[in-house]
């Protein structure tokens, strides 16, 4: 690269880094203080960018900006008070279902307002040209960005730092409890703060018109971005969601300078590894206050009582007729069904009794799909011994990553699973003579005896009550109660001579072998395997499962798998726009029912 | 009498189809992850079917289409298909978009032997090295494509070349076959840089950035939807287009074309659908069927979906009969009238001979056209036939 390159690739970065950060400035306020995992900030994001290429042709471009701004702002406050605010008693996690399902609806209503076909917006005007930089032309637009950036953390600074409303967050952002404990009303503080966190979505999204079409795909992209960046820069942090948008803007403006533009699928991920490997609270973050009173400890699994073990091994015994009964794609739709419970339940062991949250489970998942399909179609074993070894990729990734990982604790161990989950994956992707790249492997039927539908049904229905019933068992073993108790007081717990790290790390691989065995059943059941198995969309579908179902219930997990599975397969059958229909089911659930479908159960039994 | 014969002929009529079931067949794709392509596309299988029950339907049976979304992943259009499959029994599948979700289903298709038209991936290897018995496909390749528009790159005799492409097996497939086939055509010739984005995330400002400072005389890209929105009007900004030429799959078509409105680059090489300027009776007589039924003009999705459907049709007819062995036996050598003219399923590989047109794009009242274009018939632009037959492994 000559010097004005460098120059000029500088420049790149720092618009980029502009852009990032506006959208990250919003989703770190929103959790700095109501500790909300906003995954609806991406679609608030788009929301801006859609109305604004709406706005633009009636108001001017300029005037569609702040315009745009102020609607997604509304919507934030509409949407806080009449959905978020019902939640905030509820059990903690919630709020990321409620809004993943917000997800699924804004996500529709743009398809239904706009159209399919992606929106170009205006260049902007009196800026559509460029400037001579260095003997290049560099957007005007761009260094308007630039300057775009600064001028919002400087705003944002005053409003923290020299009003009282800032002060409050402030506060919150500290120290919650205490905060209210002196008498700060939360209702307006988090009203406010979710309202603004909205304007600033839309804000950046109105912002980015100039730069890139509206699409419908823009809001999953954003919400990986953004995320990073709060993470990188220290949760609730301001100043460092500035800094890590110019360290991954210029880091990714550079590897495209100097002819790596492949590392950028995911160099994001690398960053964010390696800053929370370091750095535990991100850049500038600090420790979070310690989580005081009766909330931070969840009710001890009471054992089920005998007529709720009769009742399991009816529902066990129930499927196992089911072949007699019914074929063909009952036993299809069962076997994605009882797979997936199986993932839903490893995951729930990591983040209930574990107290681990991930949000990248899907990677352990991936893995045992893969290492069926490498093992069977390029090391020529035979389907017994891929089927068997397939969890050992698992379990030797759940070994590596479980230990970084064990040595944080909530949302940023979460980010550092989804990193690690993120790096698999482009490797996956991109490694093509050995995992097929995007194509993925292709071939992976069963052997002959286990080829009809119900043999394979048998196995996986065989497979999967083991596992969920080998995983409930040790919940109730010495190691589940040792690992309980690090989740619940890891002092009190490393006081009594428990080594809560180890336990932890141990937990994180027991959760990922029981993946990676779903996993090599589900790379079976579809005769192909694709990095999707080990994308975050699987990941995500994993926390639904678990949250729908309940995560302080025993067997929830399972029946939220049961539910998400049958709601996609059914649903997508009977409604065009049946993604908004699963988000409103999904809200409905959440507001009638937020200790999950397990806690009905649970309610029912103990009466 | 004469008010009660065409009461009685459409009872008549109700009677024989009441007799005679359906002949039913599954289609699925990634309706809700590519609305912008299927949309029209789902519009064109539409009016294909109303066209074909209207004359009689097929083998004296209406035909009828349970269509499905396939989720955009292949483990659940794995799934789609199977219920397709077992629970509707369905004759024949056709469909998917994404090459993964394609392979994945083409797999199964061959697992369970049921033939399976697959309408829109555009990956090489579905029809060659995970070719099977009972795939076919309509849509031109990607080597196709990249093989119409070979010759053109060729004849300007540009020396150094910039690639981008986005970076999954469409782009870096179509990349391999042009600098192969360029490199046969134009001895000599130099690529200077190849950058690859990330599919929908590209960073237009510092690839273009990067792409200008290897100083090209040309640049082929295989970018489409948004990451050309992008990669254009960052390059018109910043001048990278002047005074090079460009190439770029796909961007002709309707689709990717119409969004580019006052940013439509002139000059640039494209393979896609002037629908506009297509006067050729065929594509005639299916232009006014479809804006009379949509009230909205055909993409190239729409002639996908058409097409695709026909063959279905066809395929049927010639077998006499919904048996997978008789519907391959039909499809292998099928020759068919489309909107784009006759088209055949070559018994050699499964692939159709479907053309797409290469043109230029301009600028006409703010809105992208193409200009200087000609049809590229598919049959011209296939390897040697003892090539395909050693990538294939059936």
């Amino acid at each position: 690269m000559t010097a004005a390159s460098v120059l000029l690739q500088f420049l790149n970065g720092l618009a980029s880094a502009s852009s990032l950060f506006l959208v990250a400035a919003g989703l770190s306020l929103i959790f700095g203080v109501t500790r909300i995992v906003n995954f609806a900030h991406g679609s608030l994001f788009m929301l801006g960018m859609y109305a604004a290429v709406a706005l633009a042709p009636y108001v001017g471009f300029w005037w569609s900006v702040p315009l745009a701004a102020l609607a997604v702002g509304a919507l934030g406050a509409v949407l806080e008070a009449l959905l978020l605010r019902r939640l905030y008693a509820a059990p903690e996690l919630l709020q990321l279902l409620a809004t993943f399902a917000l997800v699924l609806i804004i996500k529709d209503f743009a398809l239904w307002a706009w159209g399919p076909e992606d929106l170009l917006g205006p260049r902007a005007p009196g800026l559509e040209g460029a400037v001579a930089i260095a003997g290049s032309r560099f957007p005007e637009y761009d260094v308007f960005l630039i300057a775009c950036g600064p001028i919002v953390l400087a705003a944002l600074w005053q409003l923290l730092r020299r009003t009282r409303w800032g002060t409050l967050v402030r506060a919150a952002t500290q120290d919650r409890d205490m905060a209210n404990a002196l008498g700060v009303d939360q209702r307006h503080l988090f009203g406010s703060v979710f309202a603004l966190g909205a304007l600033l979505a839309g804000l950046g999204g109105a912002l980015q018109i100039p730069r890139e079409p509206a699409t419908l795909a823009i809001d999953l992209q954003v919400i990986s971005d953004a995320f990073v960046v709060v993470v990188v820069g220290g949760l609730g942090s301001i100043p460092g969601a500035f800094l890590a948008a110019l360290l991954i803007g210029e880091i990714k403006a550079f590897c495209i300078g100097l002819g790596f533009s492949e590392f950028t699928l995911a160099v994001e991920f690398v960053v964010m590894a390696i800053v929370l490997v370091l750095r535990p609270w991100g850049l500038l973050g600090q420790m979070p206050a310690p989580v005081r009173g009766a909330g931070a400890h969840e009710p001890a699994f009471a054992l089920p009582s005998r007529g709720a073990l009769q009742a399991l091994v009816a529902v066990a015994l129930a499927l196992c007729v089911v072949p007699l009964l019914s074929g063909g794609y009952t036993l299809v739709l069962l076997t994605d069904i009882l797979l997936f419970a199986l993932f839903a339940v490893s995951l729930h062991f990591l983040m209930g009794p574990g107290g681990m949250l991930s949000f990248g489970h899907a990677a352990y998942f991936g893995l045992g799909a893969y290492g069926a399909g490498l093992l069977l179609l390029k090391a020529e074993t035979s389907m017994g011994l891929a089927l068997l070894a397939a969890p050992l990729f698992a379990v030797f990734a759940a070994v590596v990553f479980g230990w970084f990982c064990v040595r944080l604790s909530g949302v940023y161990l979460a980010m550092l699973t989804l990193a690690f989950a993120q790096i698999t994956w482009s490797v996956v992707y991109q490694w093509d003579a050995f995992t097929g790249g995007s194509n993925g492997l292709i071939g992976i039927w069963p052997a002959g005896w286990l080829s009809g539908k119900t043999a394979y049904y048998y196995v996986t229905l065989a497979t999967s009550l083991a596992g969920i019933a080998a995983m409930w068992r040790v919940l109730y073993a010495p190691f589940g109660y040792a690992l309980r108790a690090g989740r619940d007081s890891p002092l009190r717990a490393d006081a009594i001579g428990i080594d809560v790290r180890a336990q932890q790390w141990a937990g994180f691989v027991f959760a990922g072998l029981f993946a990676g065995i779903a996993g090599a059943l589900y790379a079976f059941s579809k005769g192909s395997i694709s990095p999707e198995a080990l994308a975050v969309p699987r990941s995500v579908d994993g926390l639904v499962m678990v949250l729908l179902g309940g995560l302080h219930t025993l067997t929830g997990p399972v029946w939220g798998a049961a539910l998400f599975t049958w709601l996609q397969d059914s649903v997508a059958r009977g409604f065009d726009y049946w993604r908004a229909v699963i988000g409103a089911v999904i809200l409905l659930l959440v507001i009638a029912v937020p200790g999950g479908l397990g806690s009905i159960l649970r309610a029912r039994s103990s009466r | 009498m004469k008010l009660a014969s065409p009461l009685l002929l459409s009872a008549a009529l109700l009677c024989s189809n009441a007799q005679a079931e359906p002949v039913k067949i599954g289609e699925l794709n990634s309706y809700k992850t590519f609305p912008a392509f299927l949309e029209p596309y789902k519009k064109g299988w539409q009016l294909a079917l109303e066209e074909i029950n209207a004359a009689g339907g097929v083998n004296g049976r209406a035909l009828e289409v349970v269509s499905r979304e396939d989720g955009g992943n292949p483990g659940e259009a794995v799934r789609v298909a199977e219920e397709l499959i077992t629970r509707e029994r369905v004759s024949l599948l056709m469909g998917t978009f994404a090459s993964h979700v394609g392979l994945a289903v083409s797999n199964l298709a061959a697992r369970r032997k049921v033939v399976f038209i697959a309408a829109e991936p555009l990956t090489d290897k579905i029809v060659w090295e995970n070719g099977n018995r009972y795939t076919f496909r309509l849509r031109p390749s990607t080597y196709m494509q990249v093989a119409m528009l070979v010759p053109e790159a060729a004849r300007l005799q540009k020396r150094r070349w910039a690639i981008v492409y986005p970076n999954y097996e469409y782009g870096q497939s179509a990349t391999a076959s042009f600098k192969k086939l360029l490199s046969a055509a134009q001895p000599g010739v130099e690529f200077v840089a190849e950058q690859a984005p990330a599919l929908g995330k590209i960073d237009a400002g510092a690839v273009v950035q990067a792409l200008a400072d290897a100083r090209p005389d040309a640049i082929f890209s295989s970018l489409f939807a948004a990451d050309l929105q992008k990669f254009v009007r960052e390059g018109n900004i910043r001048g990278l287009f002047r005074g090079t030429a460009v190439f770029n799959l796909l961007a002709g078509e309707p689709e990717y074309l119409d969004t580019l409105k006052d940013e439509t680059p002139p000059g640039w090489w494209v393979t896609g659908y002037p629908w506009k300027q297509i006067d050729a009776p065929e594509h005639r007589a299916f232009l006014e069927t479809y804006r009379a039924r949509w009230q909205d003009y055909p993409r190239l999705g729409s002639v996908v979906g058409y097409a695709a459907l026909y063959t279905a049709a066809n395929a049927l007819r010639k077998a006499g009969s919904t048996d997978s062995e008789k519907l391959v036996a039909a499809l292998e050598g099928l020759r068919m009238r489309t909107p784009f003219g006759p088209i055949e399923y070559r018994a050699l590989d499964h692939q159709s001979t479907m053309g797409a047109y290469v043109g230029q794009l301009a600028q006409r009242d703010g809105e992208g056209v193409m200009v200087n274009w000609r049809f590229a018939d598919g049959a011209r632009f296939m390897p040697a036939d003892a090539k395909v037959r050693a990538l294939r492994k059936d």
